[in-house]
């Protein structure tokens, strides 16, 4: 099992340097730093003097790999690609275009992500499973039949609307919650109540029809027809049984989620204005910051790769075939 | 001819793709094993229900990729053959000039649904006496197209739009009864029963097709449709957005954004998709291993982000070669394909891995080791033994993805990175409607139009993509993954 899994970890990296050099092409080959430059001056006015100015004030100035002019080791590291790519494994992100440091943005941004992002999850996570338990124990009925239609119907409405309707029915019309806004300590109950619950019902429909199949496919194997065979209650049967095995790919499926709950929501937090890494991404992609879009692509990825690793191990703990292989 | 066809790149793809299904549907008539699943999705009533809604929004679609550029009358100084025809630089579409009666018609800002009055009070002068300055007066100004044949707009407005509605209704009902007669009259003879009989056994349910939910559907859509045409030549059926658009008008155009990014995204990214599966699954070895890194790659990328990158890169491209793109439609056109292209590079990983999943399964069974055992070269083999068995693995995720793709055009506008601004879409119709939603009193009805034109056109896509993945393959999982955004589901 060790060894799978240090080989999940070797080949994990692997995929991390090839994000790395796709970044690195997108934003330095395909958009040259030059481009970047005239883009942020100003199309059309703009003077070769001022991109230099613009490029060296940033470090964009040097070499992309290879730096003739220094020496010894230098003629590697003192270059666009190590110091712009390479120190990111380090997680030493420079400076945003416009001065400050990204690194300390990316922690202190990172809570109110957290705080929204963890409750939706957990909760949704919750109650899509209820809801397709639910569905799939009434299966065949009208129980199930209609639950289906919300699902389909729910999930046909896209996730700004949700936003937009919640924010006009619970604050505007209600006045129960401030529209948008944050505030650290407890204070940020009353301004994550809304957004969570428009994340969690957002996302029940696509959810609770997709466990529901995967429940629906549990019931259909054999060993539920030898717990029938037995004599078990039908309630035994579903509860036991296929509960517990419908679990599995459940959990599992969701492990990949869980280190990007770090990166916020995207929609959500600008829309609610919470001071999160989500409305800090639409920020720089508005404001056409590429430094922080490129830290948050890596870290994203980072965090997407740890994600899949997870799944490997949970998948090794919970089911003893994959671990023998 | 007094027009310029333009025809713009999506449109040569939107009429690739319908060659394609064209083709397809003769190939499936031709196939037994084939017709028997579409024949299932006939069968489903709200399968059928949703393809008639669906018909309906490809129709304004198509029409919608019909472009050309109109010649500019003559200018009256020019002499016979010396004159050139000039040409607009604005492109129109069919549809454009179709419903040219609702498009032709801007107010000055925001007007509430069928109001002959602006939304807004105006300070207006009242004409004086005798030279002298009128009067100032606060009020609603009447507006320049809405309700403007009504001489008294208080008193006979509701009696107007009541008796229009009346007439669009009555006007229906014709329609639709021409309709079900060309359905009896060609069904009678394929099944060789009286048309009465056909019709009591189609009324009560009885047909293998399912013509009463079909029937319905029309009418209901007929119902709707013809009043709101006929209103629409003299209201503002939805009302007027900020700078006085038809809001009618702007989501009949969404349409066309909506379909051709549902569409073409999948038609871009499938060849990669299918071809990198098939290799992946069938070869192994070195070549199964470096696909699969390759896919893991791209796909740990998120996807919000690389779209991101992309579309900023793309308005570097088009700031620094102005002299490709002579007018503006072209330039929201090519912006359109790049964002489907690269929605497909982000979106083709799923498809890929089920397509390798399923060649890892067929490489192990008896007809193809018959074929690897005669000697038949390993194109061969994955073109002629993989590919038909794995092909509706591939019909279901296309079908499946296109309500996925049409939500996402709306949050990818949202943030930004969607389409042209200029480009008429859902994503910059809610964009723009979303600040409206503050206003005293409120503005809803761009807000509302699109939420309604967008849920019909993706409920009804999910109902018809069920059918299909129930008639095909009740149990490959696909559909379970949305596309990943961000970091948390938006």
């Amino acid at each position: 099992m060790y060894a799978y899994i240090v080989r999940r970890v070797i080949y994990a990296f692997f995929i991390l340097i090839g994000v790395n050099l796709i970044t690195f092409a997108l934003f330095f080959k395909v958009n040259t730093p030059d481009d970047i430059a005239r883009l942020q001056l100003g199309v059309k006015y703009v003077t070769p003097e001022a991109i230099a100015k613009w490029k060296a004030d940033r470090g964009y100035d040097k070499p992309l790999v290879y730096n003739e002019k220094a020496q010894g080791r230098h003629k590697f590291t003192d270059t666009i690609y190590f110091e712009k790519s390479v120190e990111m494994f380090r997680f030493n992100f420079g400076a945003a275009d416009d001065g400050r440091d990204i690194a300390h943005e990316i922690s202190t941004r990172m809570w109110p992500s957290l705080a929204l992002a963890v409750p939706v999850f957990l909760v949704g996570l919750l109650l899509q499973i209820t809801f397709a338990l639910m569905m799939a124990f009434f299966r065949a009925t009208y129980i199930d039949f209609w639950g289906v239609v919300l699902c389909v119907v729910m999930m046909s409405i896209s996730g700004l609307f949700y936003i937009i309707g919640g924010q006009y029915l619970i604050s505007k019309l209600w006045n129960l919650v401030p529209i948008s806004g944050y505030a650290a300590g407890f204070d940020a109950l009353k301004f994550l109540a809304l957004p969570v619950a428009v994340g969690v019902i957002g996302g029940i429909g696509s959810g609770a029809r997709w466990y529901r199949t995967i429940f629906l496919e549990e019931v259909g194997k054999d060993y539920v027809r030898t717990a029938r065979a037995k004599g078990l209650s039908e309630v035994v049967v579903f509860f036991r049984h296929v509960l517990r095995n419908a679990m599995i790919p459940i959990l599992t499926g969701a492990v990949v989620a869980i280190p990007l709950l770090f990166m916020g929501s995207l929609v959500s937090e600008s829309f609610f204005g919470i001071p999160g890494l989500g409305s800090y991404t639409i920020e720089a992609i508005q404001a056409q910051d590429f430094a922080v879009v490129r830290s948050m692509v890596f870290i994203g990825s980072v965090l997407y790769i740890l994600g899949l690793l997870l799944t490997d191990i949970s998948y090794t703990m919970v089911d003893p075939r994959v671990r023998f292989e | 001819m007094p027009i310029l066809p333009v025809i713009l790149w999506t449109d040569a793809l939107i009429y690739l793709l319908l060659a394609l299904v064209v083709g397809f549907v003769w190939y499936v008539r031709r196939h037994e094993h084939l017709r028997a699943p579409w024949w299932r999705v006939a069968q489903t009533p709200a399968a059928m229900s949703a393809l008639v809604v669906l018909t309906g929004f490809l129709l304004i679609g198509l029409l919608d990729s019909v472009h050309f550029r109109l010649a500019l009358p003559a200018a009256p100084g020019a002499q016979g053959a010396a004159r050139e025809r000039a040409y607009a630089v604005e492109v129109k579409s069919a549809l454009d000039l179709l419903v040219s009666s609702i498009a032709n018609k801007p107010e000055r800002t925001y007007s509430a649904p069928l109001a002959t009055h602006a939304y807004a009070k105006e300070t207006m002068e009242l004409p004086g006496e005798g030279g002298a300055p009128g009067r100032q007066l606060r009020d609603y100004p009447r507006l320049q197209y809405g309700g403007a044949h009504l001489r008294d707009a208080q008193r006979d407005w509701r009696a107007d739009v009541l008796r229009t509605a009346f007439r669009g209704m009555a006007l229906a009902l014709p329609l639709w009864l021409l309709a079900s007669l060309m359905l009896v009259a060609a069904c009678t003879p394929v099944e060789s029963v009286a048309s009465r009989d056909f019709w009591h056994a189609a009324w009560r349910g009885k047909t293998e097709v399912p013509w009463r939910a079909i029937l319905i559907t029309l009418a209901l859509l007929l119902l709707v449709a013809v009043p709101t045409l006929l209103l629409a030549a003299r209201y503002h059926v939805l009302g007027t957005d900020k700078v006085g658009l038809d809001v009618l008008y702007l989501s009949l155009k969404s349409v066309r954004t909506a379909l051709v990014i549902g569409t073409l995204t999948t038609l871009v990214m499938l060849p990669f998709s299918v071809l990198l599966g098939i290799m992946a699954g069938y070869l192994r070895g070195v070549v199964d291993d470096l696909i699969q890194y390759f896919y893991t790659t791209l796909n740990s990328i998120p996807a919000v982000l690389l779209i991101a990158a992309a579309v900023l890169s793309l308005q570097v491209y088009i700031e620094t070669h102005p002299g490709m793109f002579p007018t503006a439609a072209q330039r929201a056109d090519f912006r359109l394909l790049w964002l489907c292209i690269i929605l497909g590079v982000t979106s083709w990983t799923g498809l890929c891995r089920l397509l390798r999943g399923e060649a890892l399964k067929l490489r192990e069974l008896e007809y193809v080791q018959a074929a690897q055992a005669f000697g038949v070269s390993e194109w061969r083999i994955m073109l002629r033994h993989i590919l038909p068995n794995v092909m509706h693995i591939v019909l279901i995720s296309v079908v499946m993805d296109f309500s996925g793709l049409v939500l996402a055009e709306a949050v990818l506008s949202y943030v930004g990175v969607g389409v042209d601004p200029s480009m008429i879409s859902f994503g910059t119709m809610i964009n723009a409607a979303r600040l409206e939603m503050g206003r005293e009193p409120m503005v809803w009805w761009s807000l509302a139009s699109a939420f309604v034109f967008m849920l019909a056109l993706v409920l009804a896509a999910n109902l018809f993509a069920d059918a299909v993945r129930d008639a095909f393959d009740p149990r490959v999982r696909i559909g379970g993954r949305k596309l990943r955004l961000s970091g948390n589901e938006t």
